[in-house]
């Protein structure tokens, strides 16, 4: 370069860089309390919808996977059980999860604290400038409850009773849930230990899978699926719903992770937001690649259900700590959660646990290996221990299923669970709802 | 040859198939289909609006046997597709003419 140009260039930067080399200091510093406010209370607001899209997720795939004569009452159950979860956690569930006092220290919050929202036109002087605000953390949060809920609907497809299962969501999501998330999500006792779980590995994810497992148990098999030591595939009426289902929950996943960062307002928070984006995508392909081919070499053919299965168990994989992780490692905890559903579906069927759409492995088995995953990295705090994060799993997962076995139980002898067999063969559409998916479809 | 044909409920294809090939049935076919007799149907609601259900859903059994067999399979199929309400179906006995088995040619007897 021609030196005669040089020092005028040089001038001209020094000019042009001046002011910020003066105000270096405040250059570097956080932006104002409420620039942080309303970028956080953002976070919650997007990750939010995005997670309330997960509903439509699983009410696609749940649709896709059961057969067309129960249908319409598995869409039922999927948009009813979104909205009482919403009407119990403003309830009851936000109050216990955060409580403002605890009922006893730790471990269980206030009953019936119901949520209000501030009020309209708050001025920064009265907002919890350091946070978000509480309208978007109830939305974001109620939205986590009705993932948890919406776990249990699939693997009871098929052949359980409509009001029963509302009843069980009533108490899931009113108080199962919220109990033992408050444990570490609402400052309890095991975020006192150490336990540590960004985004619902166990506390939605093995917990939910609990609830279904505890539920399949009591509830038994479908008709006909265990006959003479053989199991019965029953395959879903349109797997193009089971695809699009699958693909809409990889989206909400990235507002169910993303948003756990639960901040947005500095440089720092918003680059994690994106790692986070990253890593839950990685985990995802990779829980899919390794389902395609494990199913190839084993089965001699790939299974699509099995690829939608694992792409989902590498999303639940990675939800425990989708910050830490480099791509690469993302890639190797998703992978394996792919790996655990393609061998824990047979599993169920040896054990003649009928989970119609998969819940279990997806949810139950590849969530407790995403929160064991977290020792690999220690968690974004680098202090998470195996010794604790066993602890979590197995304290929420046996007060999940030892409660949720109480209430099945309890619904069964007071309501009963199962439609009647002439029901169950005819379709619960036409049996329990008198309304088809797919009436011009006709038999016959 | 006899062609049976039985119109039963859906829900007791299974039993009614497994009895059937316990007796020595190697063969039948199967439809779904709607019908009526003197099952009626009922009414549904849509969005507020009552309408008539005239068809109710039957699974159509169609076995073609040598006659020596065909009382036994009539007797078989009545006794366990009945559930004593309405609705149970109905069996007809047609006589067939001929029969081939398309693999190897064999006819008649040979063929069921």
């Amino acid at each position: 370069m021609n030196t005669k140009l040089l020092l005028p260039l040089a001038a001209v930067a020094t000019a042009a860089l001046a002011p910020s080399m003066g105000f270096a200091q405040e250059a570097s510093t956080a932006p104002a309390a409420e620039t942080s406010y309303i970028f956080t209370t953002l976070l919650f607001l997007i990750g939010g919808f995005l997670v309330f899209w997960m509903a439509a997720g699983f009410a696609m795939l749940e649709a896709g996977l059961v057969r067309s004569k129960n249908v319409t009452m598995q869409l039922t159950k999927n948009i009813a059980l979104f909205s009482i979860a919403a009407i119990m956690y403003w309830l009851v569930g936000f109050g216990i999860m955060y409580p403002g006092e605890w009922l006893i220290e730790g471990w269980l919050g206030p009953f019936f604290a119901v949520t209000s929202l501030e009020p309209m036109g708050i001025g920064a002087a009265d907002a919890t400038l350091d946070y978000a605000s509480v309208g978007s953390d109830f939305f974001f949060q109620l939205m986590f409850c009705a993932t948890t809920a919406s776990i249990v609907s699939g693997t009871l497809a098929e052949r359980m009773k409509l009001w029963p299962f509302l009843v069980f969501v009533v108490v899931l999501t009113g108080f199962i849930y919220p109990i033992e998330a408050s444990w570490q999500w609402g400052g309890g006792w095991l975020s006192e230990a150490g336990f540590h779980d960004f985004a619902g590995s166990t506390l939605v994810h093995a917990a939910g899978g609990a609830a279904a497992l505890a539920g399949a148990i009591i509830l038994g098999p479908r008709i006909g699926k265990y006959k003479d030591g053989k199991v019965v595939p029953m395959p879903g009426s349109n797997l193009a719903l089971a695809t699009l289902g699958t693909f809409i929950l990889w989206l909400g996943w990235f507002g169910f992770n993303g948003g756990s960062q639960l901040a947005m307002g500095t440089v720092g928070d918003v680059t994690d937001v994106s790692r986070i984006f990253a890593n839950t995508n990685m985990a995802a392909a990779a829980g899919a690649v390794a389902a395609l081919i494990l199913t190839q070499i084993l089965y001699g053919k790939v299974d699509l259900t099995m690829v939608l299965n694992g792409a989902l168990a590498g999303l639940v994989s990675i939800t425990a700590e989708p910050l830490a992780p480099s791509l690469f490692l993302s890639l190797i905890i998703g992978a394996i959660g792919g790996l655990i559903v393609v061998v824990t579906v047979p599993l169920l069927d040896k054990l003649k646990i009928d989970d119609v759409v998969g819940a279990i492995p997806v949810h139950f088995f590849a969530g407790i290996w995403g929160t064991l995953a977290v020792v690999l990295t220690g968690g974004y705090t680098g202090e998470a221990t195996l010794v604790v994060q066993i602890l979590g799993i197995v304290s929420i997962i046996a007060f999940v299923f030892v409660t949720s076995l109480i209430v099945w139980v309890i619904l069964k002898a007071v309501m009963g669970l199962r439609v009647s067999a002439e029901a169950e063969v005819n379709g619960l559409d036409v049996s329990e709802l008198g309304m088809e998916a797919y009436p011009d479809f006709t038999k016959g | 040859m006899k062609l049976i044909i039985a119109a039963i409920k859906p829900f007791k294809l299974e039993e009614v198939r497994e009895a059937l090939t316990t007796i020595g049935v190697r063969g039948m076919m199967v439809t779904e289909i709607k019908g009526f007799g003197s099952q009626s149907g009922h009414t549904e609601i849509y969005r507020g609006a009552e309408y008539a259900v005239n068809f109710v859903p039957k699974v159509k059994l169609e076995i073609v046997v040598s006659d020596g067999m065909a009382d036994q399979v009539v007797e078989t199929i009545q006794k366990t597709a009945k559930t004593d309400k309405i609705g149970d179906g109905k069996i007809f006995v047609l006589d067939v003419e001929s029969a081939v088995r398309v693999r190897t040619g064999e006819t008649n007897d040979d063929a069921v």
